[in-house]
């Protein structure tokens, strides 16, 4: 169907919304609580557009194009609504960008800055600060949380930990853990989808503090090397001193949609940590290790293997392969368990 | 003439013994609900409903009929109907006395809703607080279940229906229908966006009809009396009556019950007898904190759904405070922004943030520091609020603002500019001093003053500091020579 935005007709389909549609054509609305993720929730109450025969305004995140639909984002109507709301988040919080770790991918940021917000202009107080840093790899900072609701919906929707609610009344609204709880304290098991989603500052992961800021980083796209579920990740790596900064999970990889585990998007100091192996060791008399080359150590694992194997039976060799490998190369073991060695005892460390 | 009161909605209350199902019997009681099952026709009642032209009195104003239809025409293997008794405007009783007086008219009408719309399941949503209306609510059902009046075949007719109740926790937000419903089902009291209305999907994602206490009340007398008779009461988009809670600076207080076009000043004057110690009226705020404040000039203005619109107000559920030349209007706006601001359920961000805003910014003038551009920061914001909130709360919450700034826009003014309020109500705005003349040094005063404000030797004039004065007025309380004057 066609549907005219602000004066020019687009294709669009049955089903999609106006924010849909104007984003995949490139037309900014500024919009806060709105995650392709977690659905529209008419929260945040930014993306308010004018319909012709639609009385007042409109959010664009909730109201499915009908053919013909003609919308206007940018009337003066609208702005004047997308502005003081924004000033309204803006003067309610702390946001101050200098030393946040969401600068430059801050969707407040950039409503403020399409819709030519300076200051905020409604602040009455300062404010205390207000940071739960009690988790491991979280840091939670309230005064910059709007309240727009897309950590709680992933939360409770996305990953179903229902750690993740809000809490309190009014201007007072907070998220809260568990049943008011610090996030150290709660049940959250840190599997950092609040973070990937949250569209501000909120909730940040403590160790990119300080290191390269988005637009400093390359992104690579790899597969995360903890399970066999096989994750997209997204590794954001600053080449400057070839150190990552940060993981997210791929939102349109089919396998993961995002979401990744505390592991995988946490636990990557292993690859450039000093004790990390990087060559076969072997074991001396005296029980120490020497390094040893790949040829030295696959000759020493095969001559043992088949001393085992010709003195006591296959039977009294066991395989054990590992959940950080490939389904290809979990495939192969067994099968060199299976016909080289001649022994079904093969197994995996996910079992255990 | 003076003005009458005019009864449907609280015909028997004060009548009928609550607690006696055999008084209200005895008043055409479920005379109604048996006529609907005997006649068997469904349509029939919800286009008695349709034709009698009445409107939900929660505060919309929304045909009840027409829901009715929406409800009956919703396909689902399970529907409910809810009673809306979460009354929460600051000095409005409507529904709470209402249950008190008559719970069976209440239960009569549920049944006879859930028989049109093909409902089973009653739930009454209350306050926890309301005691005596829960408590009369319970000797109702029990006595009408026993009646076989409610519950399991009702009249033989094969019409099942069963009533329960759902106890609130006092949150203003939850009168709004999606949010009561989310509250009934045990979440948190936030509305969500409509469409879908509650009719299609409501409790437990099951068509729903909400209706409030009032609205309810009038419906076995439109079935037992016909719907042109209710059609013919009230003026041509608003029929039938409206229960007021009259209150506030009139003589005689209390619930009053007037047919739709009765003019304020036939309620205030004839109804409610005159301002209280015959002072001057200045203002009207109906709807509660959703409503507006009316003015001399709109004395004479029939009331109904359209005309309070039109004039900056709304029917709301029905409290009427009236206010009297000493209630300042700049604190009046502040005190209902202070309700709304801490009644907002913090689900959409303009009235979570916007209401605080107002709020700190009347603060802001109401203690001297206000200026010209916050009065248009007031209303452009008002504005702003009003067109983006999620749900009534937010879209109606800035109306006690906008109107006294439309009526009394030169209050506004003397507060910022000549830092000075009319009323004497603001404390910051305000001055104690001493009367030279009148003084005659009796310590009086000085002896009152919690602050140590008032210097002064034995039968000399004494002197207030104003530094130190903290406007408590109990040096004007004491003085009996007319000697302490406020400016």
């Amino acid at each position: 169907m066609l549907v005219t935005i602000n004066g020019k007709q687009f294709e669009a389909e049955a089903g999609q919304t106006i924010l849909q549609v104007a984003r995949k054509h490139g037309i900014y609305i500024p919009s806060l609580c709105y995650h392709e993720k977690v659905g529209a929730a008419g929260k945040c109450r930014v993306c308010v557009v004018e319909v012709e025969g639609m009385r007042g305004l409109q959010t664009s995140c909730s109201v499915v194009v009908r053919e013909g639909m003609t919308v206007s984002t940018r009337t003066e109507k609208a702005i004047q609504a997308q502005k003081l709301v924004v000033d309204l988040l803006l003067s309610s919080g702390t946001h101050d960008c200098l030393a946040c770790a969401q600068n430059g991918k801050c969707e407040l940021q950039d409503a403020a800055y399409y819709l030519d917000i300076e200051h905020p202009t409604l602040v009455f107080a300062d404010m205390e600060p207000h940071c739960d840093e009690s988790s491991e790899f979280i840091k939670v900072d309230h005064n910059k949380c709007i309240s727009c609701g897309r950590c709680v919906a992933a939360c409770q929707k996305t990953v179903t930990n229902d750690v993740l609610d809000f809490g309190y009344r009014g201007a007072n609204t907070e998220i809260v853990f568990d049943d008011g709880k610090k996030m150290g304290d709660s049940t959250c098991v840190q599997c950092g989808e609040c973070v990937q989603i949250c569209p501000v500052g909120a909730l940040t992961e403590k160790s990119v503090k300080g290191k390269a800021r988005y637009w400093e980083t390359e992104r690579v796209k790899s597969v995360c090397p903890y399970c066999g579920v096989g994750c997209s990740m997204e590794i954001h790596v600053d080449r400057k001193l070839n150190k990552i900064v940060r993981v997210n999970g791929v939102e349109s990889s089919p396998v993961n949609e995002g979401m990744l585990c505390v592991k995988g998007r946490f636990g990557y100091d292993f690859v450039d940590h000093p004790e990390r192996l990087t060559t076969p060791l072997i074991r001396n008399d005296d029980g120490s290790f020497r390094k040893a080359s790949w040829d030295e150590a696959l000759d020493l694992v095969s001559t043992r293997l088949t001393e085992i194997k010709t003195k006591h039976g296959p039977d009294k060799i066991m395989g054990m392969s590992s959940a950080k490998v490939t389904n290809e190369e979990n495939y192969t073991f067994q099968k060199f368990m299976r016909t080289v060695i001649g022994t079904n005892n093969v197994d995996h460390c996910a079992r255990l | 003439m003076k003005a009458k009161q005019l009864k449907i909605a609280l015909r028997n209350c004060g009548v009928t013994d609550p607690e006696n199902i055999q008084d209200y019997i005895a008043c055409e009681g479920y005379l109604a609900l048996g006529s609907c099952l005997i006649a068997g026709n469904r349509q029939a009642v919800v286009d008695t409903i349709k034709q009698s032209g009445l409107r939900g009195r929660g505060g919309g104003g929304f045909l009840t009929g027409q829901k009715w239809e929406f409800a009956s025409q919703s396909e689902a293997d399970k529907k409910y109907v809810v009673c809306n008794a979460d009354e929460g405007d600051p000095g409005a009783f409507m529904d709470r006395a209402l249950l008190e007086g008559d719970p069976h008219s209440v239960l009569e009408a549920m049944a006879i809703c859930g028989y049109a719309i093909g409902a089973d399941q009653g739930l009454i949503y209350i306050r926890a607080e309301s005691l005596l209306a829960i408590k009369r609510l319970k000797v109702a059902i029990a006595q009408a279940e026993e009646a076989g009046l409610i519950g399991k075949n009702i009249l033989n007719s094969g019409f099942d229906f069963k009533i329960g109740l759902k106890y609130g926790a006092g949150a203003f937000v939850c009168g709004e229908e999606t949010a009561l419903i989310k509250s009934m089902e045990g979440n948190r009291g936030e509305p969500v966006s409509k469409p879908p209305y509650p009719t299609e999907c409501g409790y437990l994602g099951k068509p729903t009809n909400v209706n409030n206490v009032e609205t309810f009340a009038n419906v076995p007398a439109i079935i037992n009396k016909g719907a042109e008779w209710f059609a013919s009461i009230g003026t041509e988009k608003s029929k039938g009556t409206k229960v007021f809670a009259l209150a506030g600076k009139v003589k005689k207080v209390g619930l009053v019950e007037v047919p739709m076009g009765t003019t304020l000043r036939e309620l205030i004057y004839d109804i409610g007898d005159g301002i209280l110690n015959d002072k001057v009226f200045q203002a009207v705020q109906i709807g509660g904190p959703s409503g507006g404040c009316l003015t001399v000039k709109n004395l004479d203005m029939p009331i109904d759904y359209e005309s309070l619109i039109a004039a900056g107000s709304m029917m709301g559920s029905g409290g009427m405070i009236v206010m009297d030349e000493d209630d300042c209007m700049v604190a009046v706006a502040k005190f209902y922004l202070d309700f709304t601001m801490e009644e907002s359920c913090g689900k959409c961000a303009p009235c979570r943030e916007g209401n605080k805003a107002l709020y700190n910014i009347l603060n802001k003038i109401t203690h001297g520091k206000g200026t010209m551009a916050d009065i248009d920061r007031l209303k452009e914001l008002s504005v702003v609020i009003k067109s983006t909130s999620l749900c009534g709360l937010g879209q109606t919450s800035p109306n006690p603002v906008l109107s006294t700034i439309d009526n009394f826009y030169d209050e506004y003014v003397q507060h910022v500019v000549d830092k000075k309020c009319r009323a004497k109500r603001c404390r910051a705005l305000i001055e104690y001093s001493v009367v030279e003349e009148n003084c005659i040094g009796c310590g009086a005063c000085k002896r009152a003053c919690p602050a140590d404000a008032i210097s002064g030797a034995p039968q000399k004039v004494h002197l207030i500091d104003q530094k130190k004065c903290v406007k408590c007025d109990a040096c004007l309380q004491k003085c009996r020579f007319n000697a302490i004057v406020v400016k």
